[in-house]
Protein backbone atom coordinates (compact mmCIF):
# COMPACT_ATOMS: atom_id res chain seq x y z
CA UNK A 1 0.00 0.00 0.00
CA UNK A 2 1.40 3.46 -0.83
CA UNK A 3 1.34 6.11 1.36
CA UNK A 4 -1.20 8.00 -0.97
CA UNK A 5 -3.42 5.23 -0.41
CA UNK A 6 -3.30 5.57 3.13
CA UNK A 7 -3.65 9.43 2.80
CA UNK A 8 -7.34 8.94 2.22
CA UNK A 9 -9.00 6.70 4.97
CA UNK A 10 -7.78 9.73 6.55
CA UNK A 11 -10.64 10.90 9.38
CA UNK A 12 -10.65 14.01 9.24
CA UNK A 13 -8.95 14.77 13.00
CA UNK A 14 -6.35 17.07 13.26
CA UNK A 15 -3.97 16.99 15.82
CA UNK A 16 -1.16 18.74 17.36
CA UNK A 17 1.86 16.50 16.28
CA UNK A 18 5.43 18.18 17.77
CA UNK A 19 9.00 16.92 16.47
CA UNK A 20 11.59 16.76 18.60
CA UNK A 21 14.29 16.83 16.68
CA UNK A 22 17.65 16.13 19.23
CA UNK A 23 20.48 14.70 17.18
CA UNK A 24 22.95 15.96 14.30
CA UNK A 25 22.53 15.61 10.88
CA UNK A 26 24.94 13.40 10.25
CA UNK A 27 26.62 10.23 12.53
CA UNK A 28 23.44 8.73 12.88
CA UNK A 29 20.21 8.06 10.83
CA UNK A 30 17.76 9.53 12.87
CA UNK A 31 17.58 13.33 11.60
CA UNK A 32 17.10 11.96 7.98
CA UNK A 33 14.66 9.29 8.62
CA UNK A 34 12.87 11.83 11.03
CA UNK A 35 12.37 14.06 7.82
CA UNK A 36 10.57 11.40 6.14
CA UNK A 37 7.78 11.12 8.85
CA UNK A 38 7.54 15.04 9.57
CA UNK A 39 6.45 15.43 5.34
CA UNK A 40 4.24 12.17 5.29
CA UNK A 41 2.49 13.96 8.75
CA UNK A 42 1.83 17.31 7.26
CA UNK A 43 0.97 15.22 3.83
CA UNK A 44 -1.90 13.80 6.12
CA UNK A 45 -3.30 17.48 7.39
CA UNK A 46 -1.93 17.70 10.78
CA UNK A 47 -1.24 20.52 12.80
CA UNK A 48 3.09 20.28 12.69
CA UNK A 49 5.41 21.27 14.67
CA UNK A 50 9.30 20.69 14.83
CA UNK A 51 11.45 21.71 17.59
CA UNK A 52 15.69 21.63 17.43
CA UNK A 53 17.08 21.13 20.19
CA UNK A 54 20.70 19.54 21.87
CA UNK A 55 22.84 18.82 18.90
CA UNK A 56 19.73 19.06 16.90
CA UNK A 57 19.94 22.57 16.54
CA UNK A 58 23.20 21.78 14.02
CA UNK A 59 20.37 20.56 11.60
CA UNK A 60 19.56 23.92 10.54
CA UNK A 61 23.40 25.00 10.43
CA UNK A 62 24.09 27.02 7.12
CA UNK A 63 27.22 25.79 4.58
CA UNK A 64 26.64 22.01 5.07
CA UNK A 65 28.77 20.28 2.60
CA UNK A 66 28.87 16.81 3.06
CA UNK A 67 30.92 16.19 0.13
CA UNK A 68 33.81 14.63 2.23
CA UNK A 69 31.83 12.09 4.43
CA UNK A 70 30.03 11.04 1.05
CA UNK A 71 26.61 10.80 2.32
CA UNK A 72 23.69 12.56 0.97
CA UNK A 73 22.92 16.37 1.94
CA UNK A 74 19.49 16.79 3.06
CA UNK A 75 19.68 20.33 4.15
CA UNK A 76 17.92 21.84 1.86
CA UNK A 77 14.80 19.83 2.71
CA UNK A 78 14.58 22.42 5.69
CA UNK A 79 14.19 25.33 3.35
CA UNK A 80 11.42 23.58 1.28
CA UNK A 81 9.33 22.97 4.87
CA UNK A 82 7.43 26.01 4.12
CA UNK A 83 5.72 24.26 0.42
CA UNK A 84 4.50 21.78 2.94
CA UNK A 85 2.99 24.05 5.41
CA UNK A 86 5.47 23.05 8.09
CA UNK A 87 5.84 27.15 9.30
CA UNK A 88 5.73 25.93 13.05
CA UNK A 89 10.19 25.96 13.47
CA UNK A 90 11.58 26.19 16.89
CA UNK A 91 14.94 26.27 18.62
CA UNK A 92 16.30 25.88 21.87
CA UNK A 93 17.55 29.01 23.25
CA UNK A 94 20.13 27.53 25.30
CA UNK A 95 21.41 24.51 22.83
CA UNK A 96 22.03 27.47 20.39
CA UNK A 97 23.78 29.43 23.13
CA UNK A 98 25.79 26.13 24.51
CA UNK A 99 27.09 25.74 20.75
CA UNK A 100 28.15 29.32 20.05
CA UNK A 101 25.11 29.92 17.44
CA UNK A 102 22.70 32.61 17.11
CA UNK A 103 19.47 32.31 14.72
CA UNK A 104 21.74 33.81 11.46
CA UNK A 105 23.47 30.97 11.50
CA UNK A 106 20.46 29.05 10.78
CA UNK A 107 19.35 28.31 6.96
CA UNK A 108 15.67 29.13 7.61
CA UNK A 109 13.20 31.21 9.96
CA UNK A 110 12.88 29.96 13.37
CA UNK A 111 11.32 30.88 16.51
CA UNK A 112 14.02 30.39 19.40
CA UNK A 113 12.08 29.42 22.67
CA UNK A 114 13.55 29.72 26.30
CA UNK A 115 13.19 26.19 27.76
CA UNK A 116 10.02 26.94 30.12
CA UNK A 117 8.73 28.54 26.81
CA UNK A 118 9.44 25.28 25.25
CA UNK A 119 7.59 23.40 28.11
CA UNK A 120 4.52 25.15 27.71
CA UNK A 121 4.33 24.51 24.19
CA UNK A 122 5.46 20.81 24.68
CA UNK A 123 2.22 20.35 27.12
CA UNK A 124 -0.03 21.75 24.47
CA UNK A 125 0.43 18.63 22.11
CA UNK A 126 -1.58 15.50 21.26
CA UNK A 127 1.66 13.45 19.75
CA UNK A 128 5.41 14.39 20.50
CA UNK A 129 8.02 12.12 18.24
CA UNK A 130 11.33 12.14 19.21
CA UNK A 131 14.28 11.46 16.70
CA UNK B 1 -7.49 3.13 26.38
CA UNK B 2 -5.34 2.36 22.87
CA UNK B 3 -1.50 2.44 22.48
CA UNK B 4 0.13 2.19 19.90
CA UNK B 5 4.22 1.05 20.15
CA UNK B 6 7.04 2.77 18.18
CA UNK B 7 9.95 0.70 18.36
CA UNK B 8 13.19 2.73 16.81
CA UNK B 9 16.21 0.59 17.31
CA UNK B 10 17.02 -3.08 16.51
CA UNK B 11 17.29 -5.82 18.59
CA UNK B 12 20.38 -7.46 21.18
CA UNK B 13 22.29 -4.17 20.30
CA UNK B 14 19.73 -1.64 22.55
CA UNK B 15 17.15 -2.04 25.41
CA UNK B 16 14.57 -0.53 23.10
CA UNK B 17 13.18 -3.41 21.47
CA UNK B 18 13.26 -5.20 24.81
CA UNK B 19 11.11 -2.18 26.68
CA UNK B 20 9.05 -2.28 24.34
CA UNK B 21 8.00 -5.82 23.92
CA UNK B 22 7.35 -5.98 27.95
CA UNK B 23 5.44 -2.97 28.10
CA UNK B 24 3.08 -3.76 24.97
CA UNK B 25 2.62 -7.75 26.73
CA UNK B 26 1.59 -5.92 29.63
CA UNK B 27 -0.42 -3.77 28.38
CA UNK B 28 -2.31 -6.10 27.04
CA UNK B 29 -2.15 -8.85 29.77
CA UNK B 30 -3.89 -5.80 31.90
CA UNK B 31 -7.07 -5.68 29.19
CA UNK B 32 -5.51 -2.60 27.35
CA UNK B 33 -5.62 -2.06 23.50
CA UNK B 34 -2.47 -2.27 21.39
CA UNK B 35 -3.60 -2.06 18.20
CA UNK B 36 -0.36 -1.53 16.09
CA UNK B 37 3.16 -1.44 16.86
CA UNK B 38 5.70 0.14 14.16
CA UNK B 39 9.44 -0.78 13.55
CA UNK B 40 11.07 2.27 12.16
CA UNK B 41 15.03 3.06 11.90
CA UNK B 42 17.29 0.10 12.83
CA UNK B 43 13.84 -1.38 14.15
CA UNK B 44 13.07 -2.44 11.48
CA UNK B 45 15.92 -5.78 11.91
CA UNK B 46 13.23 -6.60 14.77
CA UNK B 47 11.27 -8.11 11.59
CA UNK B 48 14.07 -10.50 9.91
CA UNK B 49 12.94 -14.25 10.36
CA UNK B 50 16.69 -15.13 9.39
CA UNK B 51 17.91 -14.13 12.92
CA UNK B 52 18.96 -16.95 14.99
CA UNK B 53 19.77 -16.43 18.39
CA UNK B 54 21.62 -19.02 20.94
CA UNK B 55 18.86 -20.92 22.70
CA UNK B 56 19.82 -20.10 25.55
CA UNK B 57 18.55 -16.52 25.09
CA UNK B 58 15.41 -14.94 24.16
CA UNK B 59 14.46 -15.03 19.85
CA UNK B 60 13.59 -11.11 19.97
CA UNK B 61 11.33 -11.75 16.81
CA UNK B 62 10.12 -14.89 17.43
CA UNK B 63 8.46 -13.22 20.23
CA UNK B 64 6.84 -10.26 18.19
CA UNK B 65 5.13 -13.29 16.43
CA UNK B 66 3.97 -14.69 19.16
CA UNK B 67 2.36 -11.38 20.92
CA UNK B 68 0.66 -11.04 17.43
CA UNK B 69 -0.71 -14.26 17.15
CA UNK B 70 -1.48 -14.16 20.41
CA UNK B 71 -3.60 -10.78 20.85
CA UNK B 72 -3.88 -9.85 16.98
CA UNK B 73 -1.60 -6.73 16.92
CA UNK B 74 -0.46 -5.23 13.95
CA UNK B 75 3.01 -5.48 13.35
CA UNK B 76 4.06 -2.66 10.74
CA UNK B 77 7.36 -2.31 9.45
CA UNK B 78 8.65 0.97 7.33
CA UNK B 79 9.06 0.19 3.68
CA UNK B 80 11.74 2.86 2.99
CA UNK B 81 13.74 2.02 6.77
CA UNK B 82 13.17 -1.77 5.22
CA UNK B 83 14.38 -0.96 1.80
CA UNK B 84 17.56 0.48 2.90
CA UNK B 85 18.52 -1.99 5.53
CA UNK B 86 16.95 -4.84 3.26
CA UNK B 87 14.15 -6.07 4.91
CA UNK B 88 12.30 -7.07 2.40
CA UNK B 89 8.81 -9.73 2.26
CA UNK B 90 10.81 -12.26 2.02
CA UNK B 91 12.64 -12.22 5.21
CA UNK B 92 9.45 -11.09 7.03
CA UNK B 93 8.76 -13.19 10.26
CA UNK B 94 5.15 -14.01 10.94
CA UNK B 95 2.43 -11.92 11.26
CA UNK B 96 4.74 -8.57 10.39
CA UNK B 97 4.37 -6.79 6.88
CA UNK B 98 5.50 -4.12 5.65
CA UNK B 99 3.60 -0.44 4.83
CA UNK B 100 4.53 2.89 4.74
CA UNK B 101 4.72 6.11 7.45
CA UNK B 102 1.26 6.89 7.17
CA UNK B 103 0.81 3.56 9.39
CA UNK B 104 2.32 5.27 11.93
CA UNK B 105 1.14 8.78 11.68
CA UNK B 106 -2.34 7.37 11.71
CA UNK B 107 -1.54 5.78 15.58
CA UNK B 108 -1.05 8.92 16.15
CA UNK B 109 -4.48 10.16 15.03
CA UNK B 110 -5.99 7.53 16.56
CA UNK B 111 -5.14 6.31 19.30
CA UNK B 112 -4.94 7.77 22.99
CA UNK B 113 -1.00 7.38 23.52
CA UNK B 114 1.41 6.97 21.44
CA UNK B 115 4.69 5.35 22.92
CA UNK B 116 8.61 5.69 21.59
CA UNK B 117 11.43 3.45 22.27
CA UNK B 118 14.35 4.20 21.18
CA UNK B 119 17.23 6.62 21.69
Amino acid sequence: MSDMDEMEDGSGIVKKFMFLNRKAPHGTVYALEGLEVVLITAAFDQDVSMVFTDDGVYQLLKGIDTKGIEVKDFSKTYRALDGYDIEKLYVDQSSIDARGLTEDDLIVDVTVLSVSEMANLMAEQDVVISF
Amino acid sequence: MQFGILVNEGPYSHQASDSAYLFARTALEKGYKVPRIFFYHDGVYNASRLATPPQDDRNVGARWSKLAADYGVDLVVCVAAAQRRGITDGVLGDNFRISGLGQLVEMGIQYDRLVTFGD
